[in-house]
């Protein structure tokens, strides 16, 4: 095996997938995980102190998204809280769910569940926003739930024209959106503005796994998806997890304070990266162009190769990324949002996603160039 | 050497991935998932990955999950409905080999570095003068030479059956030396694909349209009808609407009349079998073994019965050129083996693989 990976060295360049946690986060989780266990919803000392960590969390939080304390609800991370927008929506909202077919299959799933109407997208993978209107002035929708960033291809759809469109055809609709991939790249402010419900997980900007944040907007009906103690003002039952919250709030902080320089030094790097595979690698592009994706996302395609073999032989080198999504039995499906945006077939079976975050150094992009470019040289040659 | 081991998540691949391990090998597990669609007979399932990917590390070794989907679609499934539309009896387990263990496995493992591609099937592969041939397994009450019959070339030399040379009583002992959670898991038995609930006729229902037949007897007389006469099969007894009495073999089927005859066992016999779509992995064509006798198996584990090679005038026997036939004449009558069905001729020591084909017509 190669050198890189023997010596227990990788370049994880899999952000979009997990980010890894930073120190301040690991610090407050640990410390809540040990030193103070109580549960907050009781009434005694230890449990009041923890109920203050929650408290002020949930005020740090609101504060950079720029909404009400109380419209902040924390939940287990990104796939519980784009259920218990869209089914909450529809169990409450007595219509169907709206989403565009780019989505994040844990929106795409509970739309479908529900027999709900998915609009498709342009080829950046954007919402068709003529698409859209004209679906939404059949009358009848409950929920329209449409994603900040898109999680593969990071292609960022422009949520005040979408809202625009979601208020003038569907006055009624609840709309949401999953903006679990926006948080290192986009103000959450100028976000919230637009929608009555957004989504994070934490793990995506260097907070724990098991952790996310629903904020909804005062008065927008939602049934709640969990039901038992009432916690979370009855939106949300269930035992706070007071490490998880603690360490949601913390690594959004970090990544907030720490936005504007890290988009514009990843924003370079990225470029670094595309460039350097696209110029030297002859059936490698990139499947949007970098002007509509946020700065961690590099999607690649390399025409007429298997994502499989790359992502084998970039392992190999200790390179981290990946394509695409995972079934449950872990094989790699082909991308529905690739086929949703329209590309060729012997184009998406040879994608992978580079994704770049805070531990990103230019050594990666240069290691991770250097083994992609091998690799597909080398599954080039092995075709020819 | 770099070595790529398939792993069902079964007992045979948990024991190869020990034996290669211990044999210095640096090995890498592999689970291809084939099926895409439902099933409920655990396996090709998300619970086999599982007990794959468990033994993997267990035995201290990396695992990956290949998509083979697409491929498995496209040679195992689709040939398996047409082979029923046109009323034969396909074998779609020697297809998987042919088309995915050992043909898109070993391209992907040569495409990836990898020295040898390994399976856990009971068959050896052995030198014979500068070459290489498939051998019976170690056990022969396990052996499996017979769905692994059409490797050849430069395949034999770049595949490896660990545990072929081993009891299945081995075999299991050794993974459960090792602790594996697979030790005693039972061998699979079914197609992968077909769902015990559903079944065959469930699962064809929804692919292709089944149509109902006359049972006849071999006067002609109408004696009954049966639901789905591509579902039938010859030599099958049971099914047939037909009560008890004497016992009755289906002796021929005919989709395109939609009939099914039915006979005593005698009507069954045949004095030959023609095959077609013929492999020689060995020698390439049936000059060597024409007016030989061989022995024949037509099943996964089937009885051998001694026959004696005809090559056809004027005939190609290459591999797999087309209208290539070969006709195989019983030294003592046999029971027909269905169209469509797998038949592998053996040396006359029950050893080495000679060849084999798909029969064509059973008489």
């Amino acid at each position: 095996m190669a050198g890189r990976k023997a010596q227990g060295k990788h370049v994880y360049l899999d952000h979009a997938a997990s980010s890894p946690m930073h120190a301040a986060a690991v610090e407050a989780v640990q410390h809540y995980m040990g030193a103070e266990y109580a549960n907050p919803s009781g009434s005694h000392a230890l449990a009041r102190s923890a109920r203050r960590v929650i408290d002020e969390s949930r005020d740090i939080v609101a504060e950079i998204i720029g909404c009400a304390p109380g419209e902040v609800v924390f939940t287990s991370g990104g796939t519980e809280g784009a259920n218990a927008a869209v089914l909450g929506a529809v169990r409450r909202g007595n219509g169907r769910a709206v989403c565009p077919a780019a989505e994040h299959h844990a929106v795409l799933h509970c739309v479908e569940d529900t027999g709900g109407t998915v609009v498709p997208v342009l080829p950046d993978a954007t919402v068709d926003l003529d698409a859209l209107a004209s679906e939404l002035s059949r009358g009848g929708a409950a929920v329209v739930s449409v994603m900040a960033v898109n999680n593969e291809v990071g292609s960022v759809n422009d949520m005040e024209r979408v809202a625009r469109v979601v208020r003038d055809c569907a006055p009624g609709a609840v709309l949401h959106t999953d903006a679990v991939q926006a948080a290192c790249w986009t103000d959450l402010r100028e976000l919230w503005r637009h929608v009555d419900v957004l989504t994070l997980s934490a793990h995506k900007f260097g907070g724990p796994k098991g952790a996310g944040v629903m904020v909804v907007r005062e008065g927008t009906g939602l049934a709640p998806l969990i039901l038992g103690g009432g916690q979370e003002r009855d939106r949300r039952s269930g035992t706070l997890n007071v490490p998880g919250v603690v360490g949601t709030a913390v690594a959004l902080a970090v990544t907030n304070s720490n936005r504007e320089g890290e988009v514009a030094r990843l924003e370079a790097l990225r470029r670094r990266l595309v460039d350097a595979v696209t110029s030297r690698v002859g059936c490698a592009t990139a499947t949007v162009p970098r002007a509509q994706s946020v700065p961690g996302v590099a999607h690649i395609c390399f025409e007429g190769l298997e994502s499989e073999s790359l992502l084998f032989l970039l392992d190999e080198e200790g390179v981290c990324v990946s394509a695409a999504s995972a079934c449950a039995s872990g094989a790699m499906e082909p991308s529905h949002v690739l086929a949703a945006m329209g590309v060729p077939r012997s184009r998406m079976m040879g994608s992978v996603r580079f994704s770049l975050g805070h531990t990103t150094t230019r050594e990666d992009i240069d290691a991770a160039v250097d083994a992609a470019v091998g690799a597909a040289e080398r599954l080039v040659a092995a075709r020819s | 050497m770099k070595v790529l081991l398939a792993m069902s998540g079964g007992v045979d691949s948990s024991a190869a991935a020990v034996v290669l391990r211990d044999d210095g090998h640096d090995v890498v597990g592999v689970t291809m998932r084939l099926w895409g669609g439902e099933s409920d007979t655990g396996c090709c399932s998300v619970s086999d990955v599982d007990d794959a990917r468990r033994v993997a590390q267990q035995v201290g070794i990396d695992h990956l999950v290949f998509n083979f989907s697409d491929d498995f679609d496209a040679h195992v499934v689709g040939p398996y409905v047409d082979a029923h539309v046109n009323g034969t009896t396909p074998n779609p387990c020697i297809e998987c080999n042919r088309h995915l263990k050992f043909d898109r496995l070993i391209r992907r493992g040569r495409e990836l570095g990898f020295d040898a591609v390994a399976t856990g099937h009971h068959a050896r592969i052995a030198p014979d003068g500068g070459s290489l041939r498939v051998m019976r397994g170690a056990d022969r009450a396990k052996d499996q030479s017979y769905v692994v019959h059409m490797l050849s070339g430069a395949d034999l030399g770049y595949v490896m059956f660990p545990v072929g040379g081993m009891q299945k009583s081995e075999v299991r002992e050794l993974a459960a030396r090792a602790g594996l959670r697979t030790a005693a898991k039972p061998d699979s038995q079914d197609v992968c694909f077909i769902g015990s609930t559903a079944g065959r006729g469930g699962f064809l229902g929804s692919r292709m349209d089944l149509h109902p037949a006359d049972v006849v007897d071999a006067s002609g007389r109408k004696l009954g009808t049966v639901d789905a006469v591509e579902l039938v099969t010859l030599g099958q007894r049971r099914g047939l609407g037909l009560g008890g009495g004497d016992k009755r073999y289906v002796v021929d089927v005919s989709v395109a009349e939609r009939r099914v005859t039915v006979g005593d066992e005698e009507m069954l016999h045949s004095q030959g079998v023609t095959l077609g779509d013929l492999s020689w992995p060995h020698a390439g064509d049936a000059t060597a073994v024409q007016g030989a006798t061989v022995l024949v198996q037509g099943s996964a584990h089937g009885e051998r019965h001694e026959a004696v090679v005809e090559v056809p005038d004027g005939r190609s026997t290459g591999n797999h050129s087309a209208g290539s036939t070969v006709r195989l004449v019983w030294s003592r009558p046999q029971r027909r083996i269905s169209p469509g069905q797998t038949v592998v001729l053996y040396d006359t020591t029950d050893t080495f693989v000679l060849g084999g084909g798909i029969v064509t017509d059973p008489r």
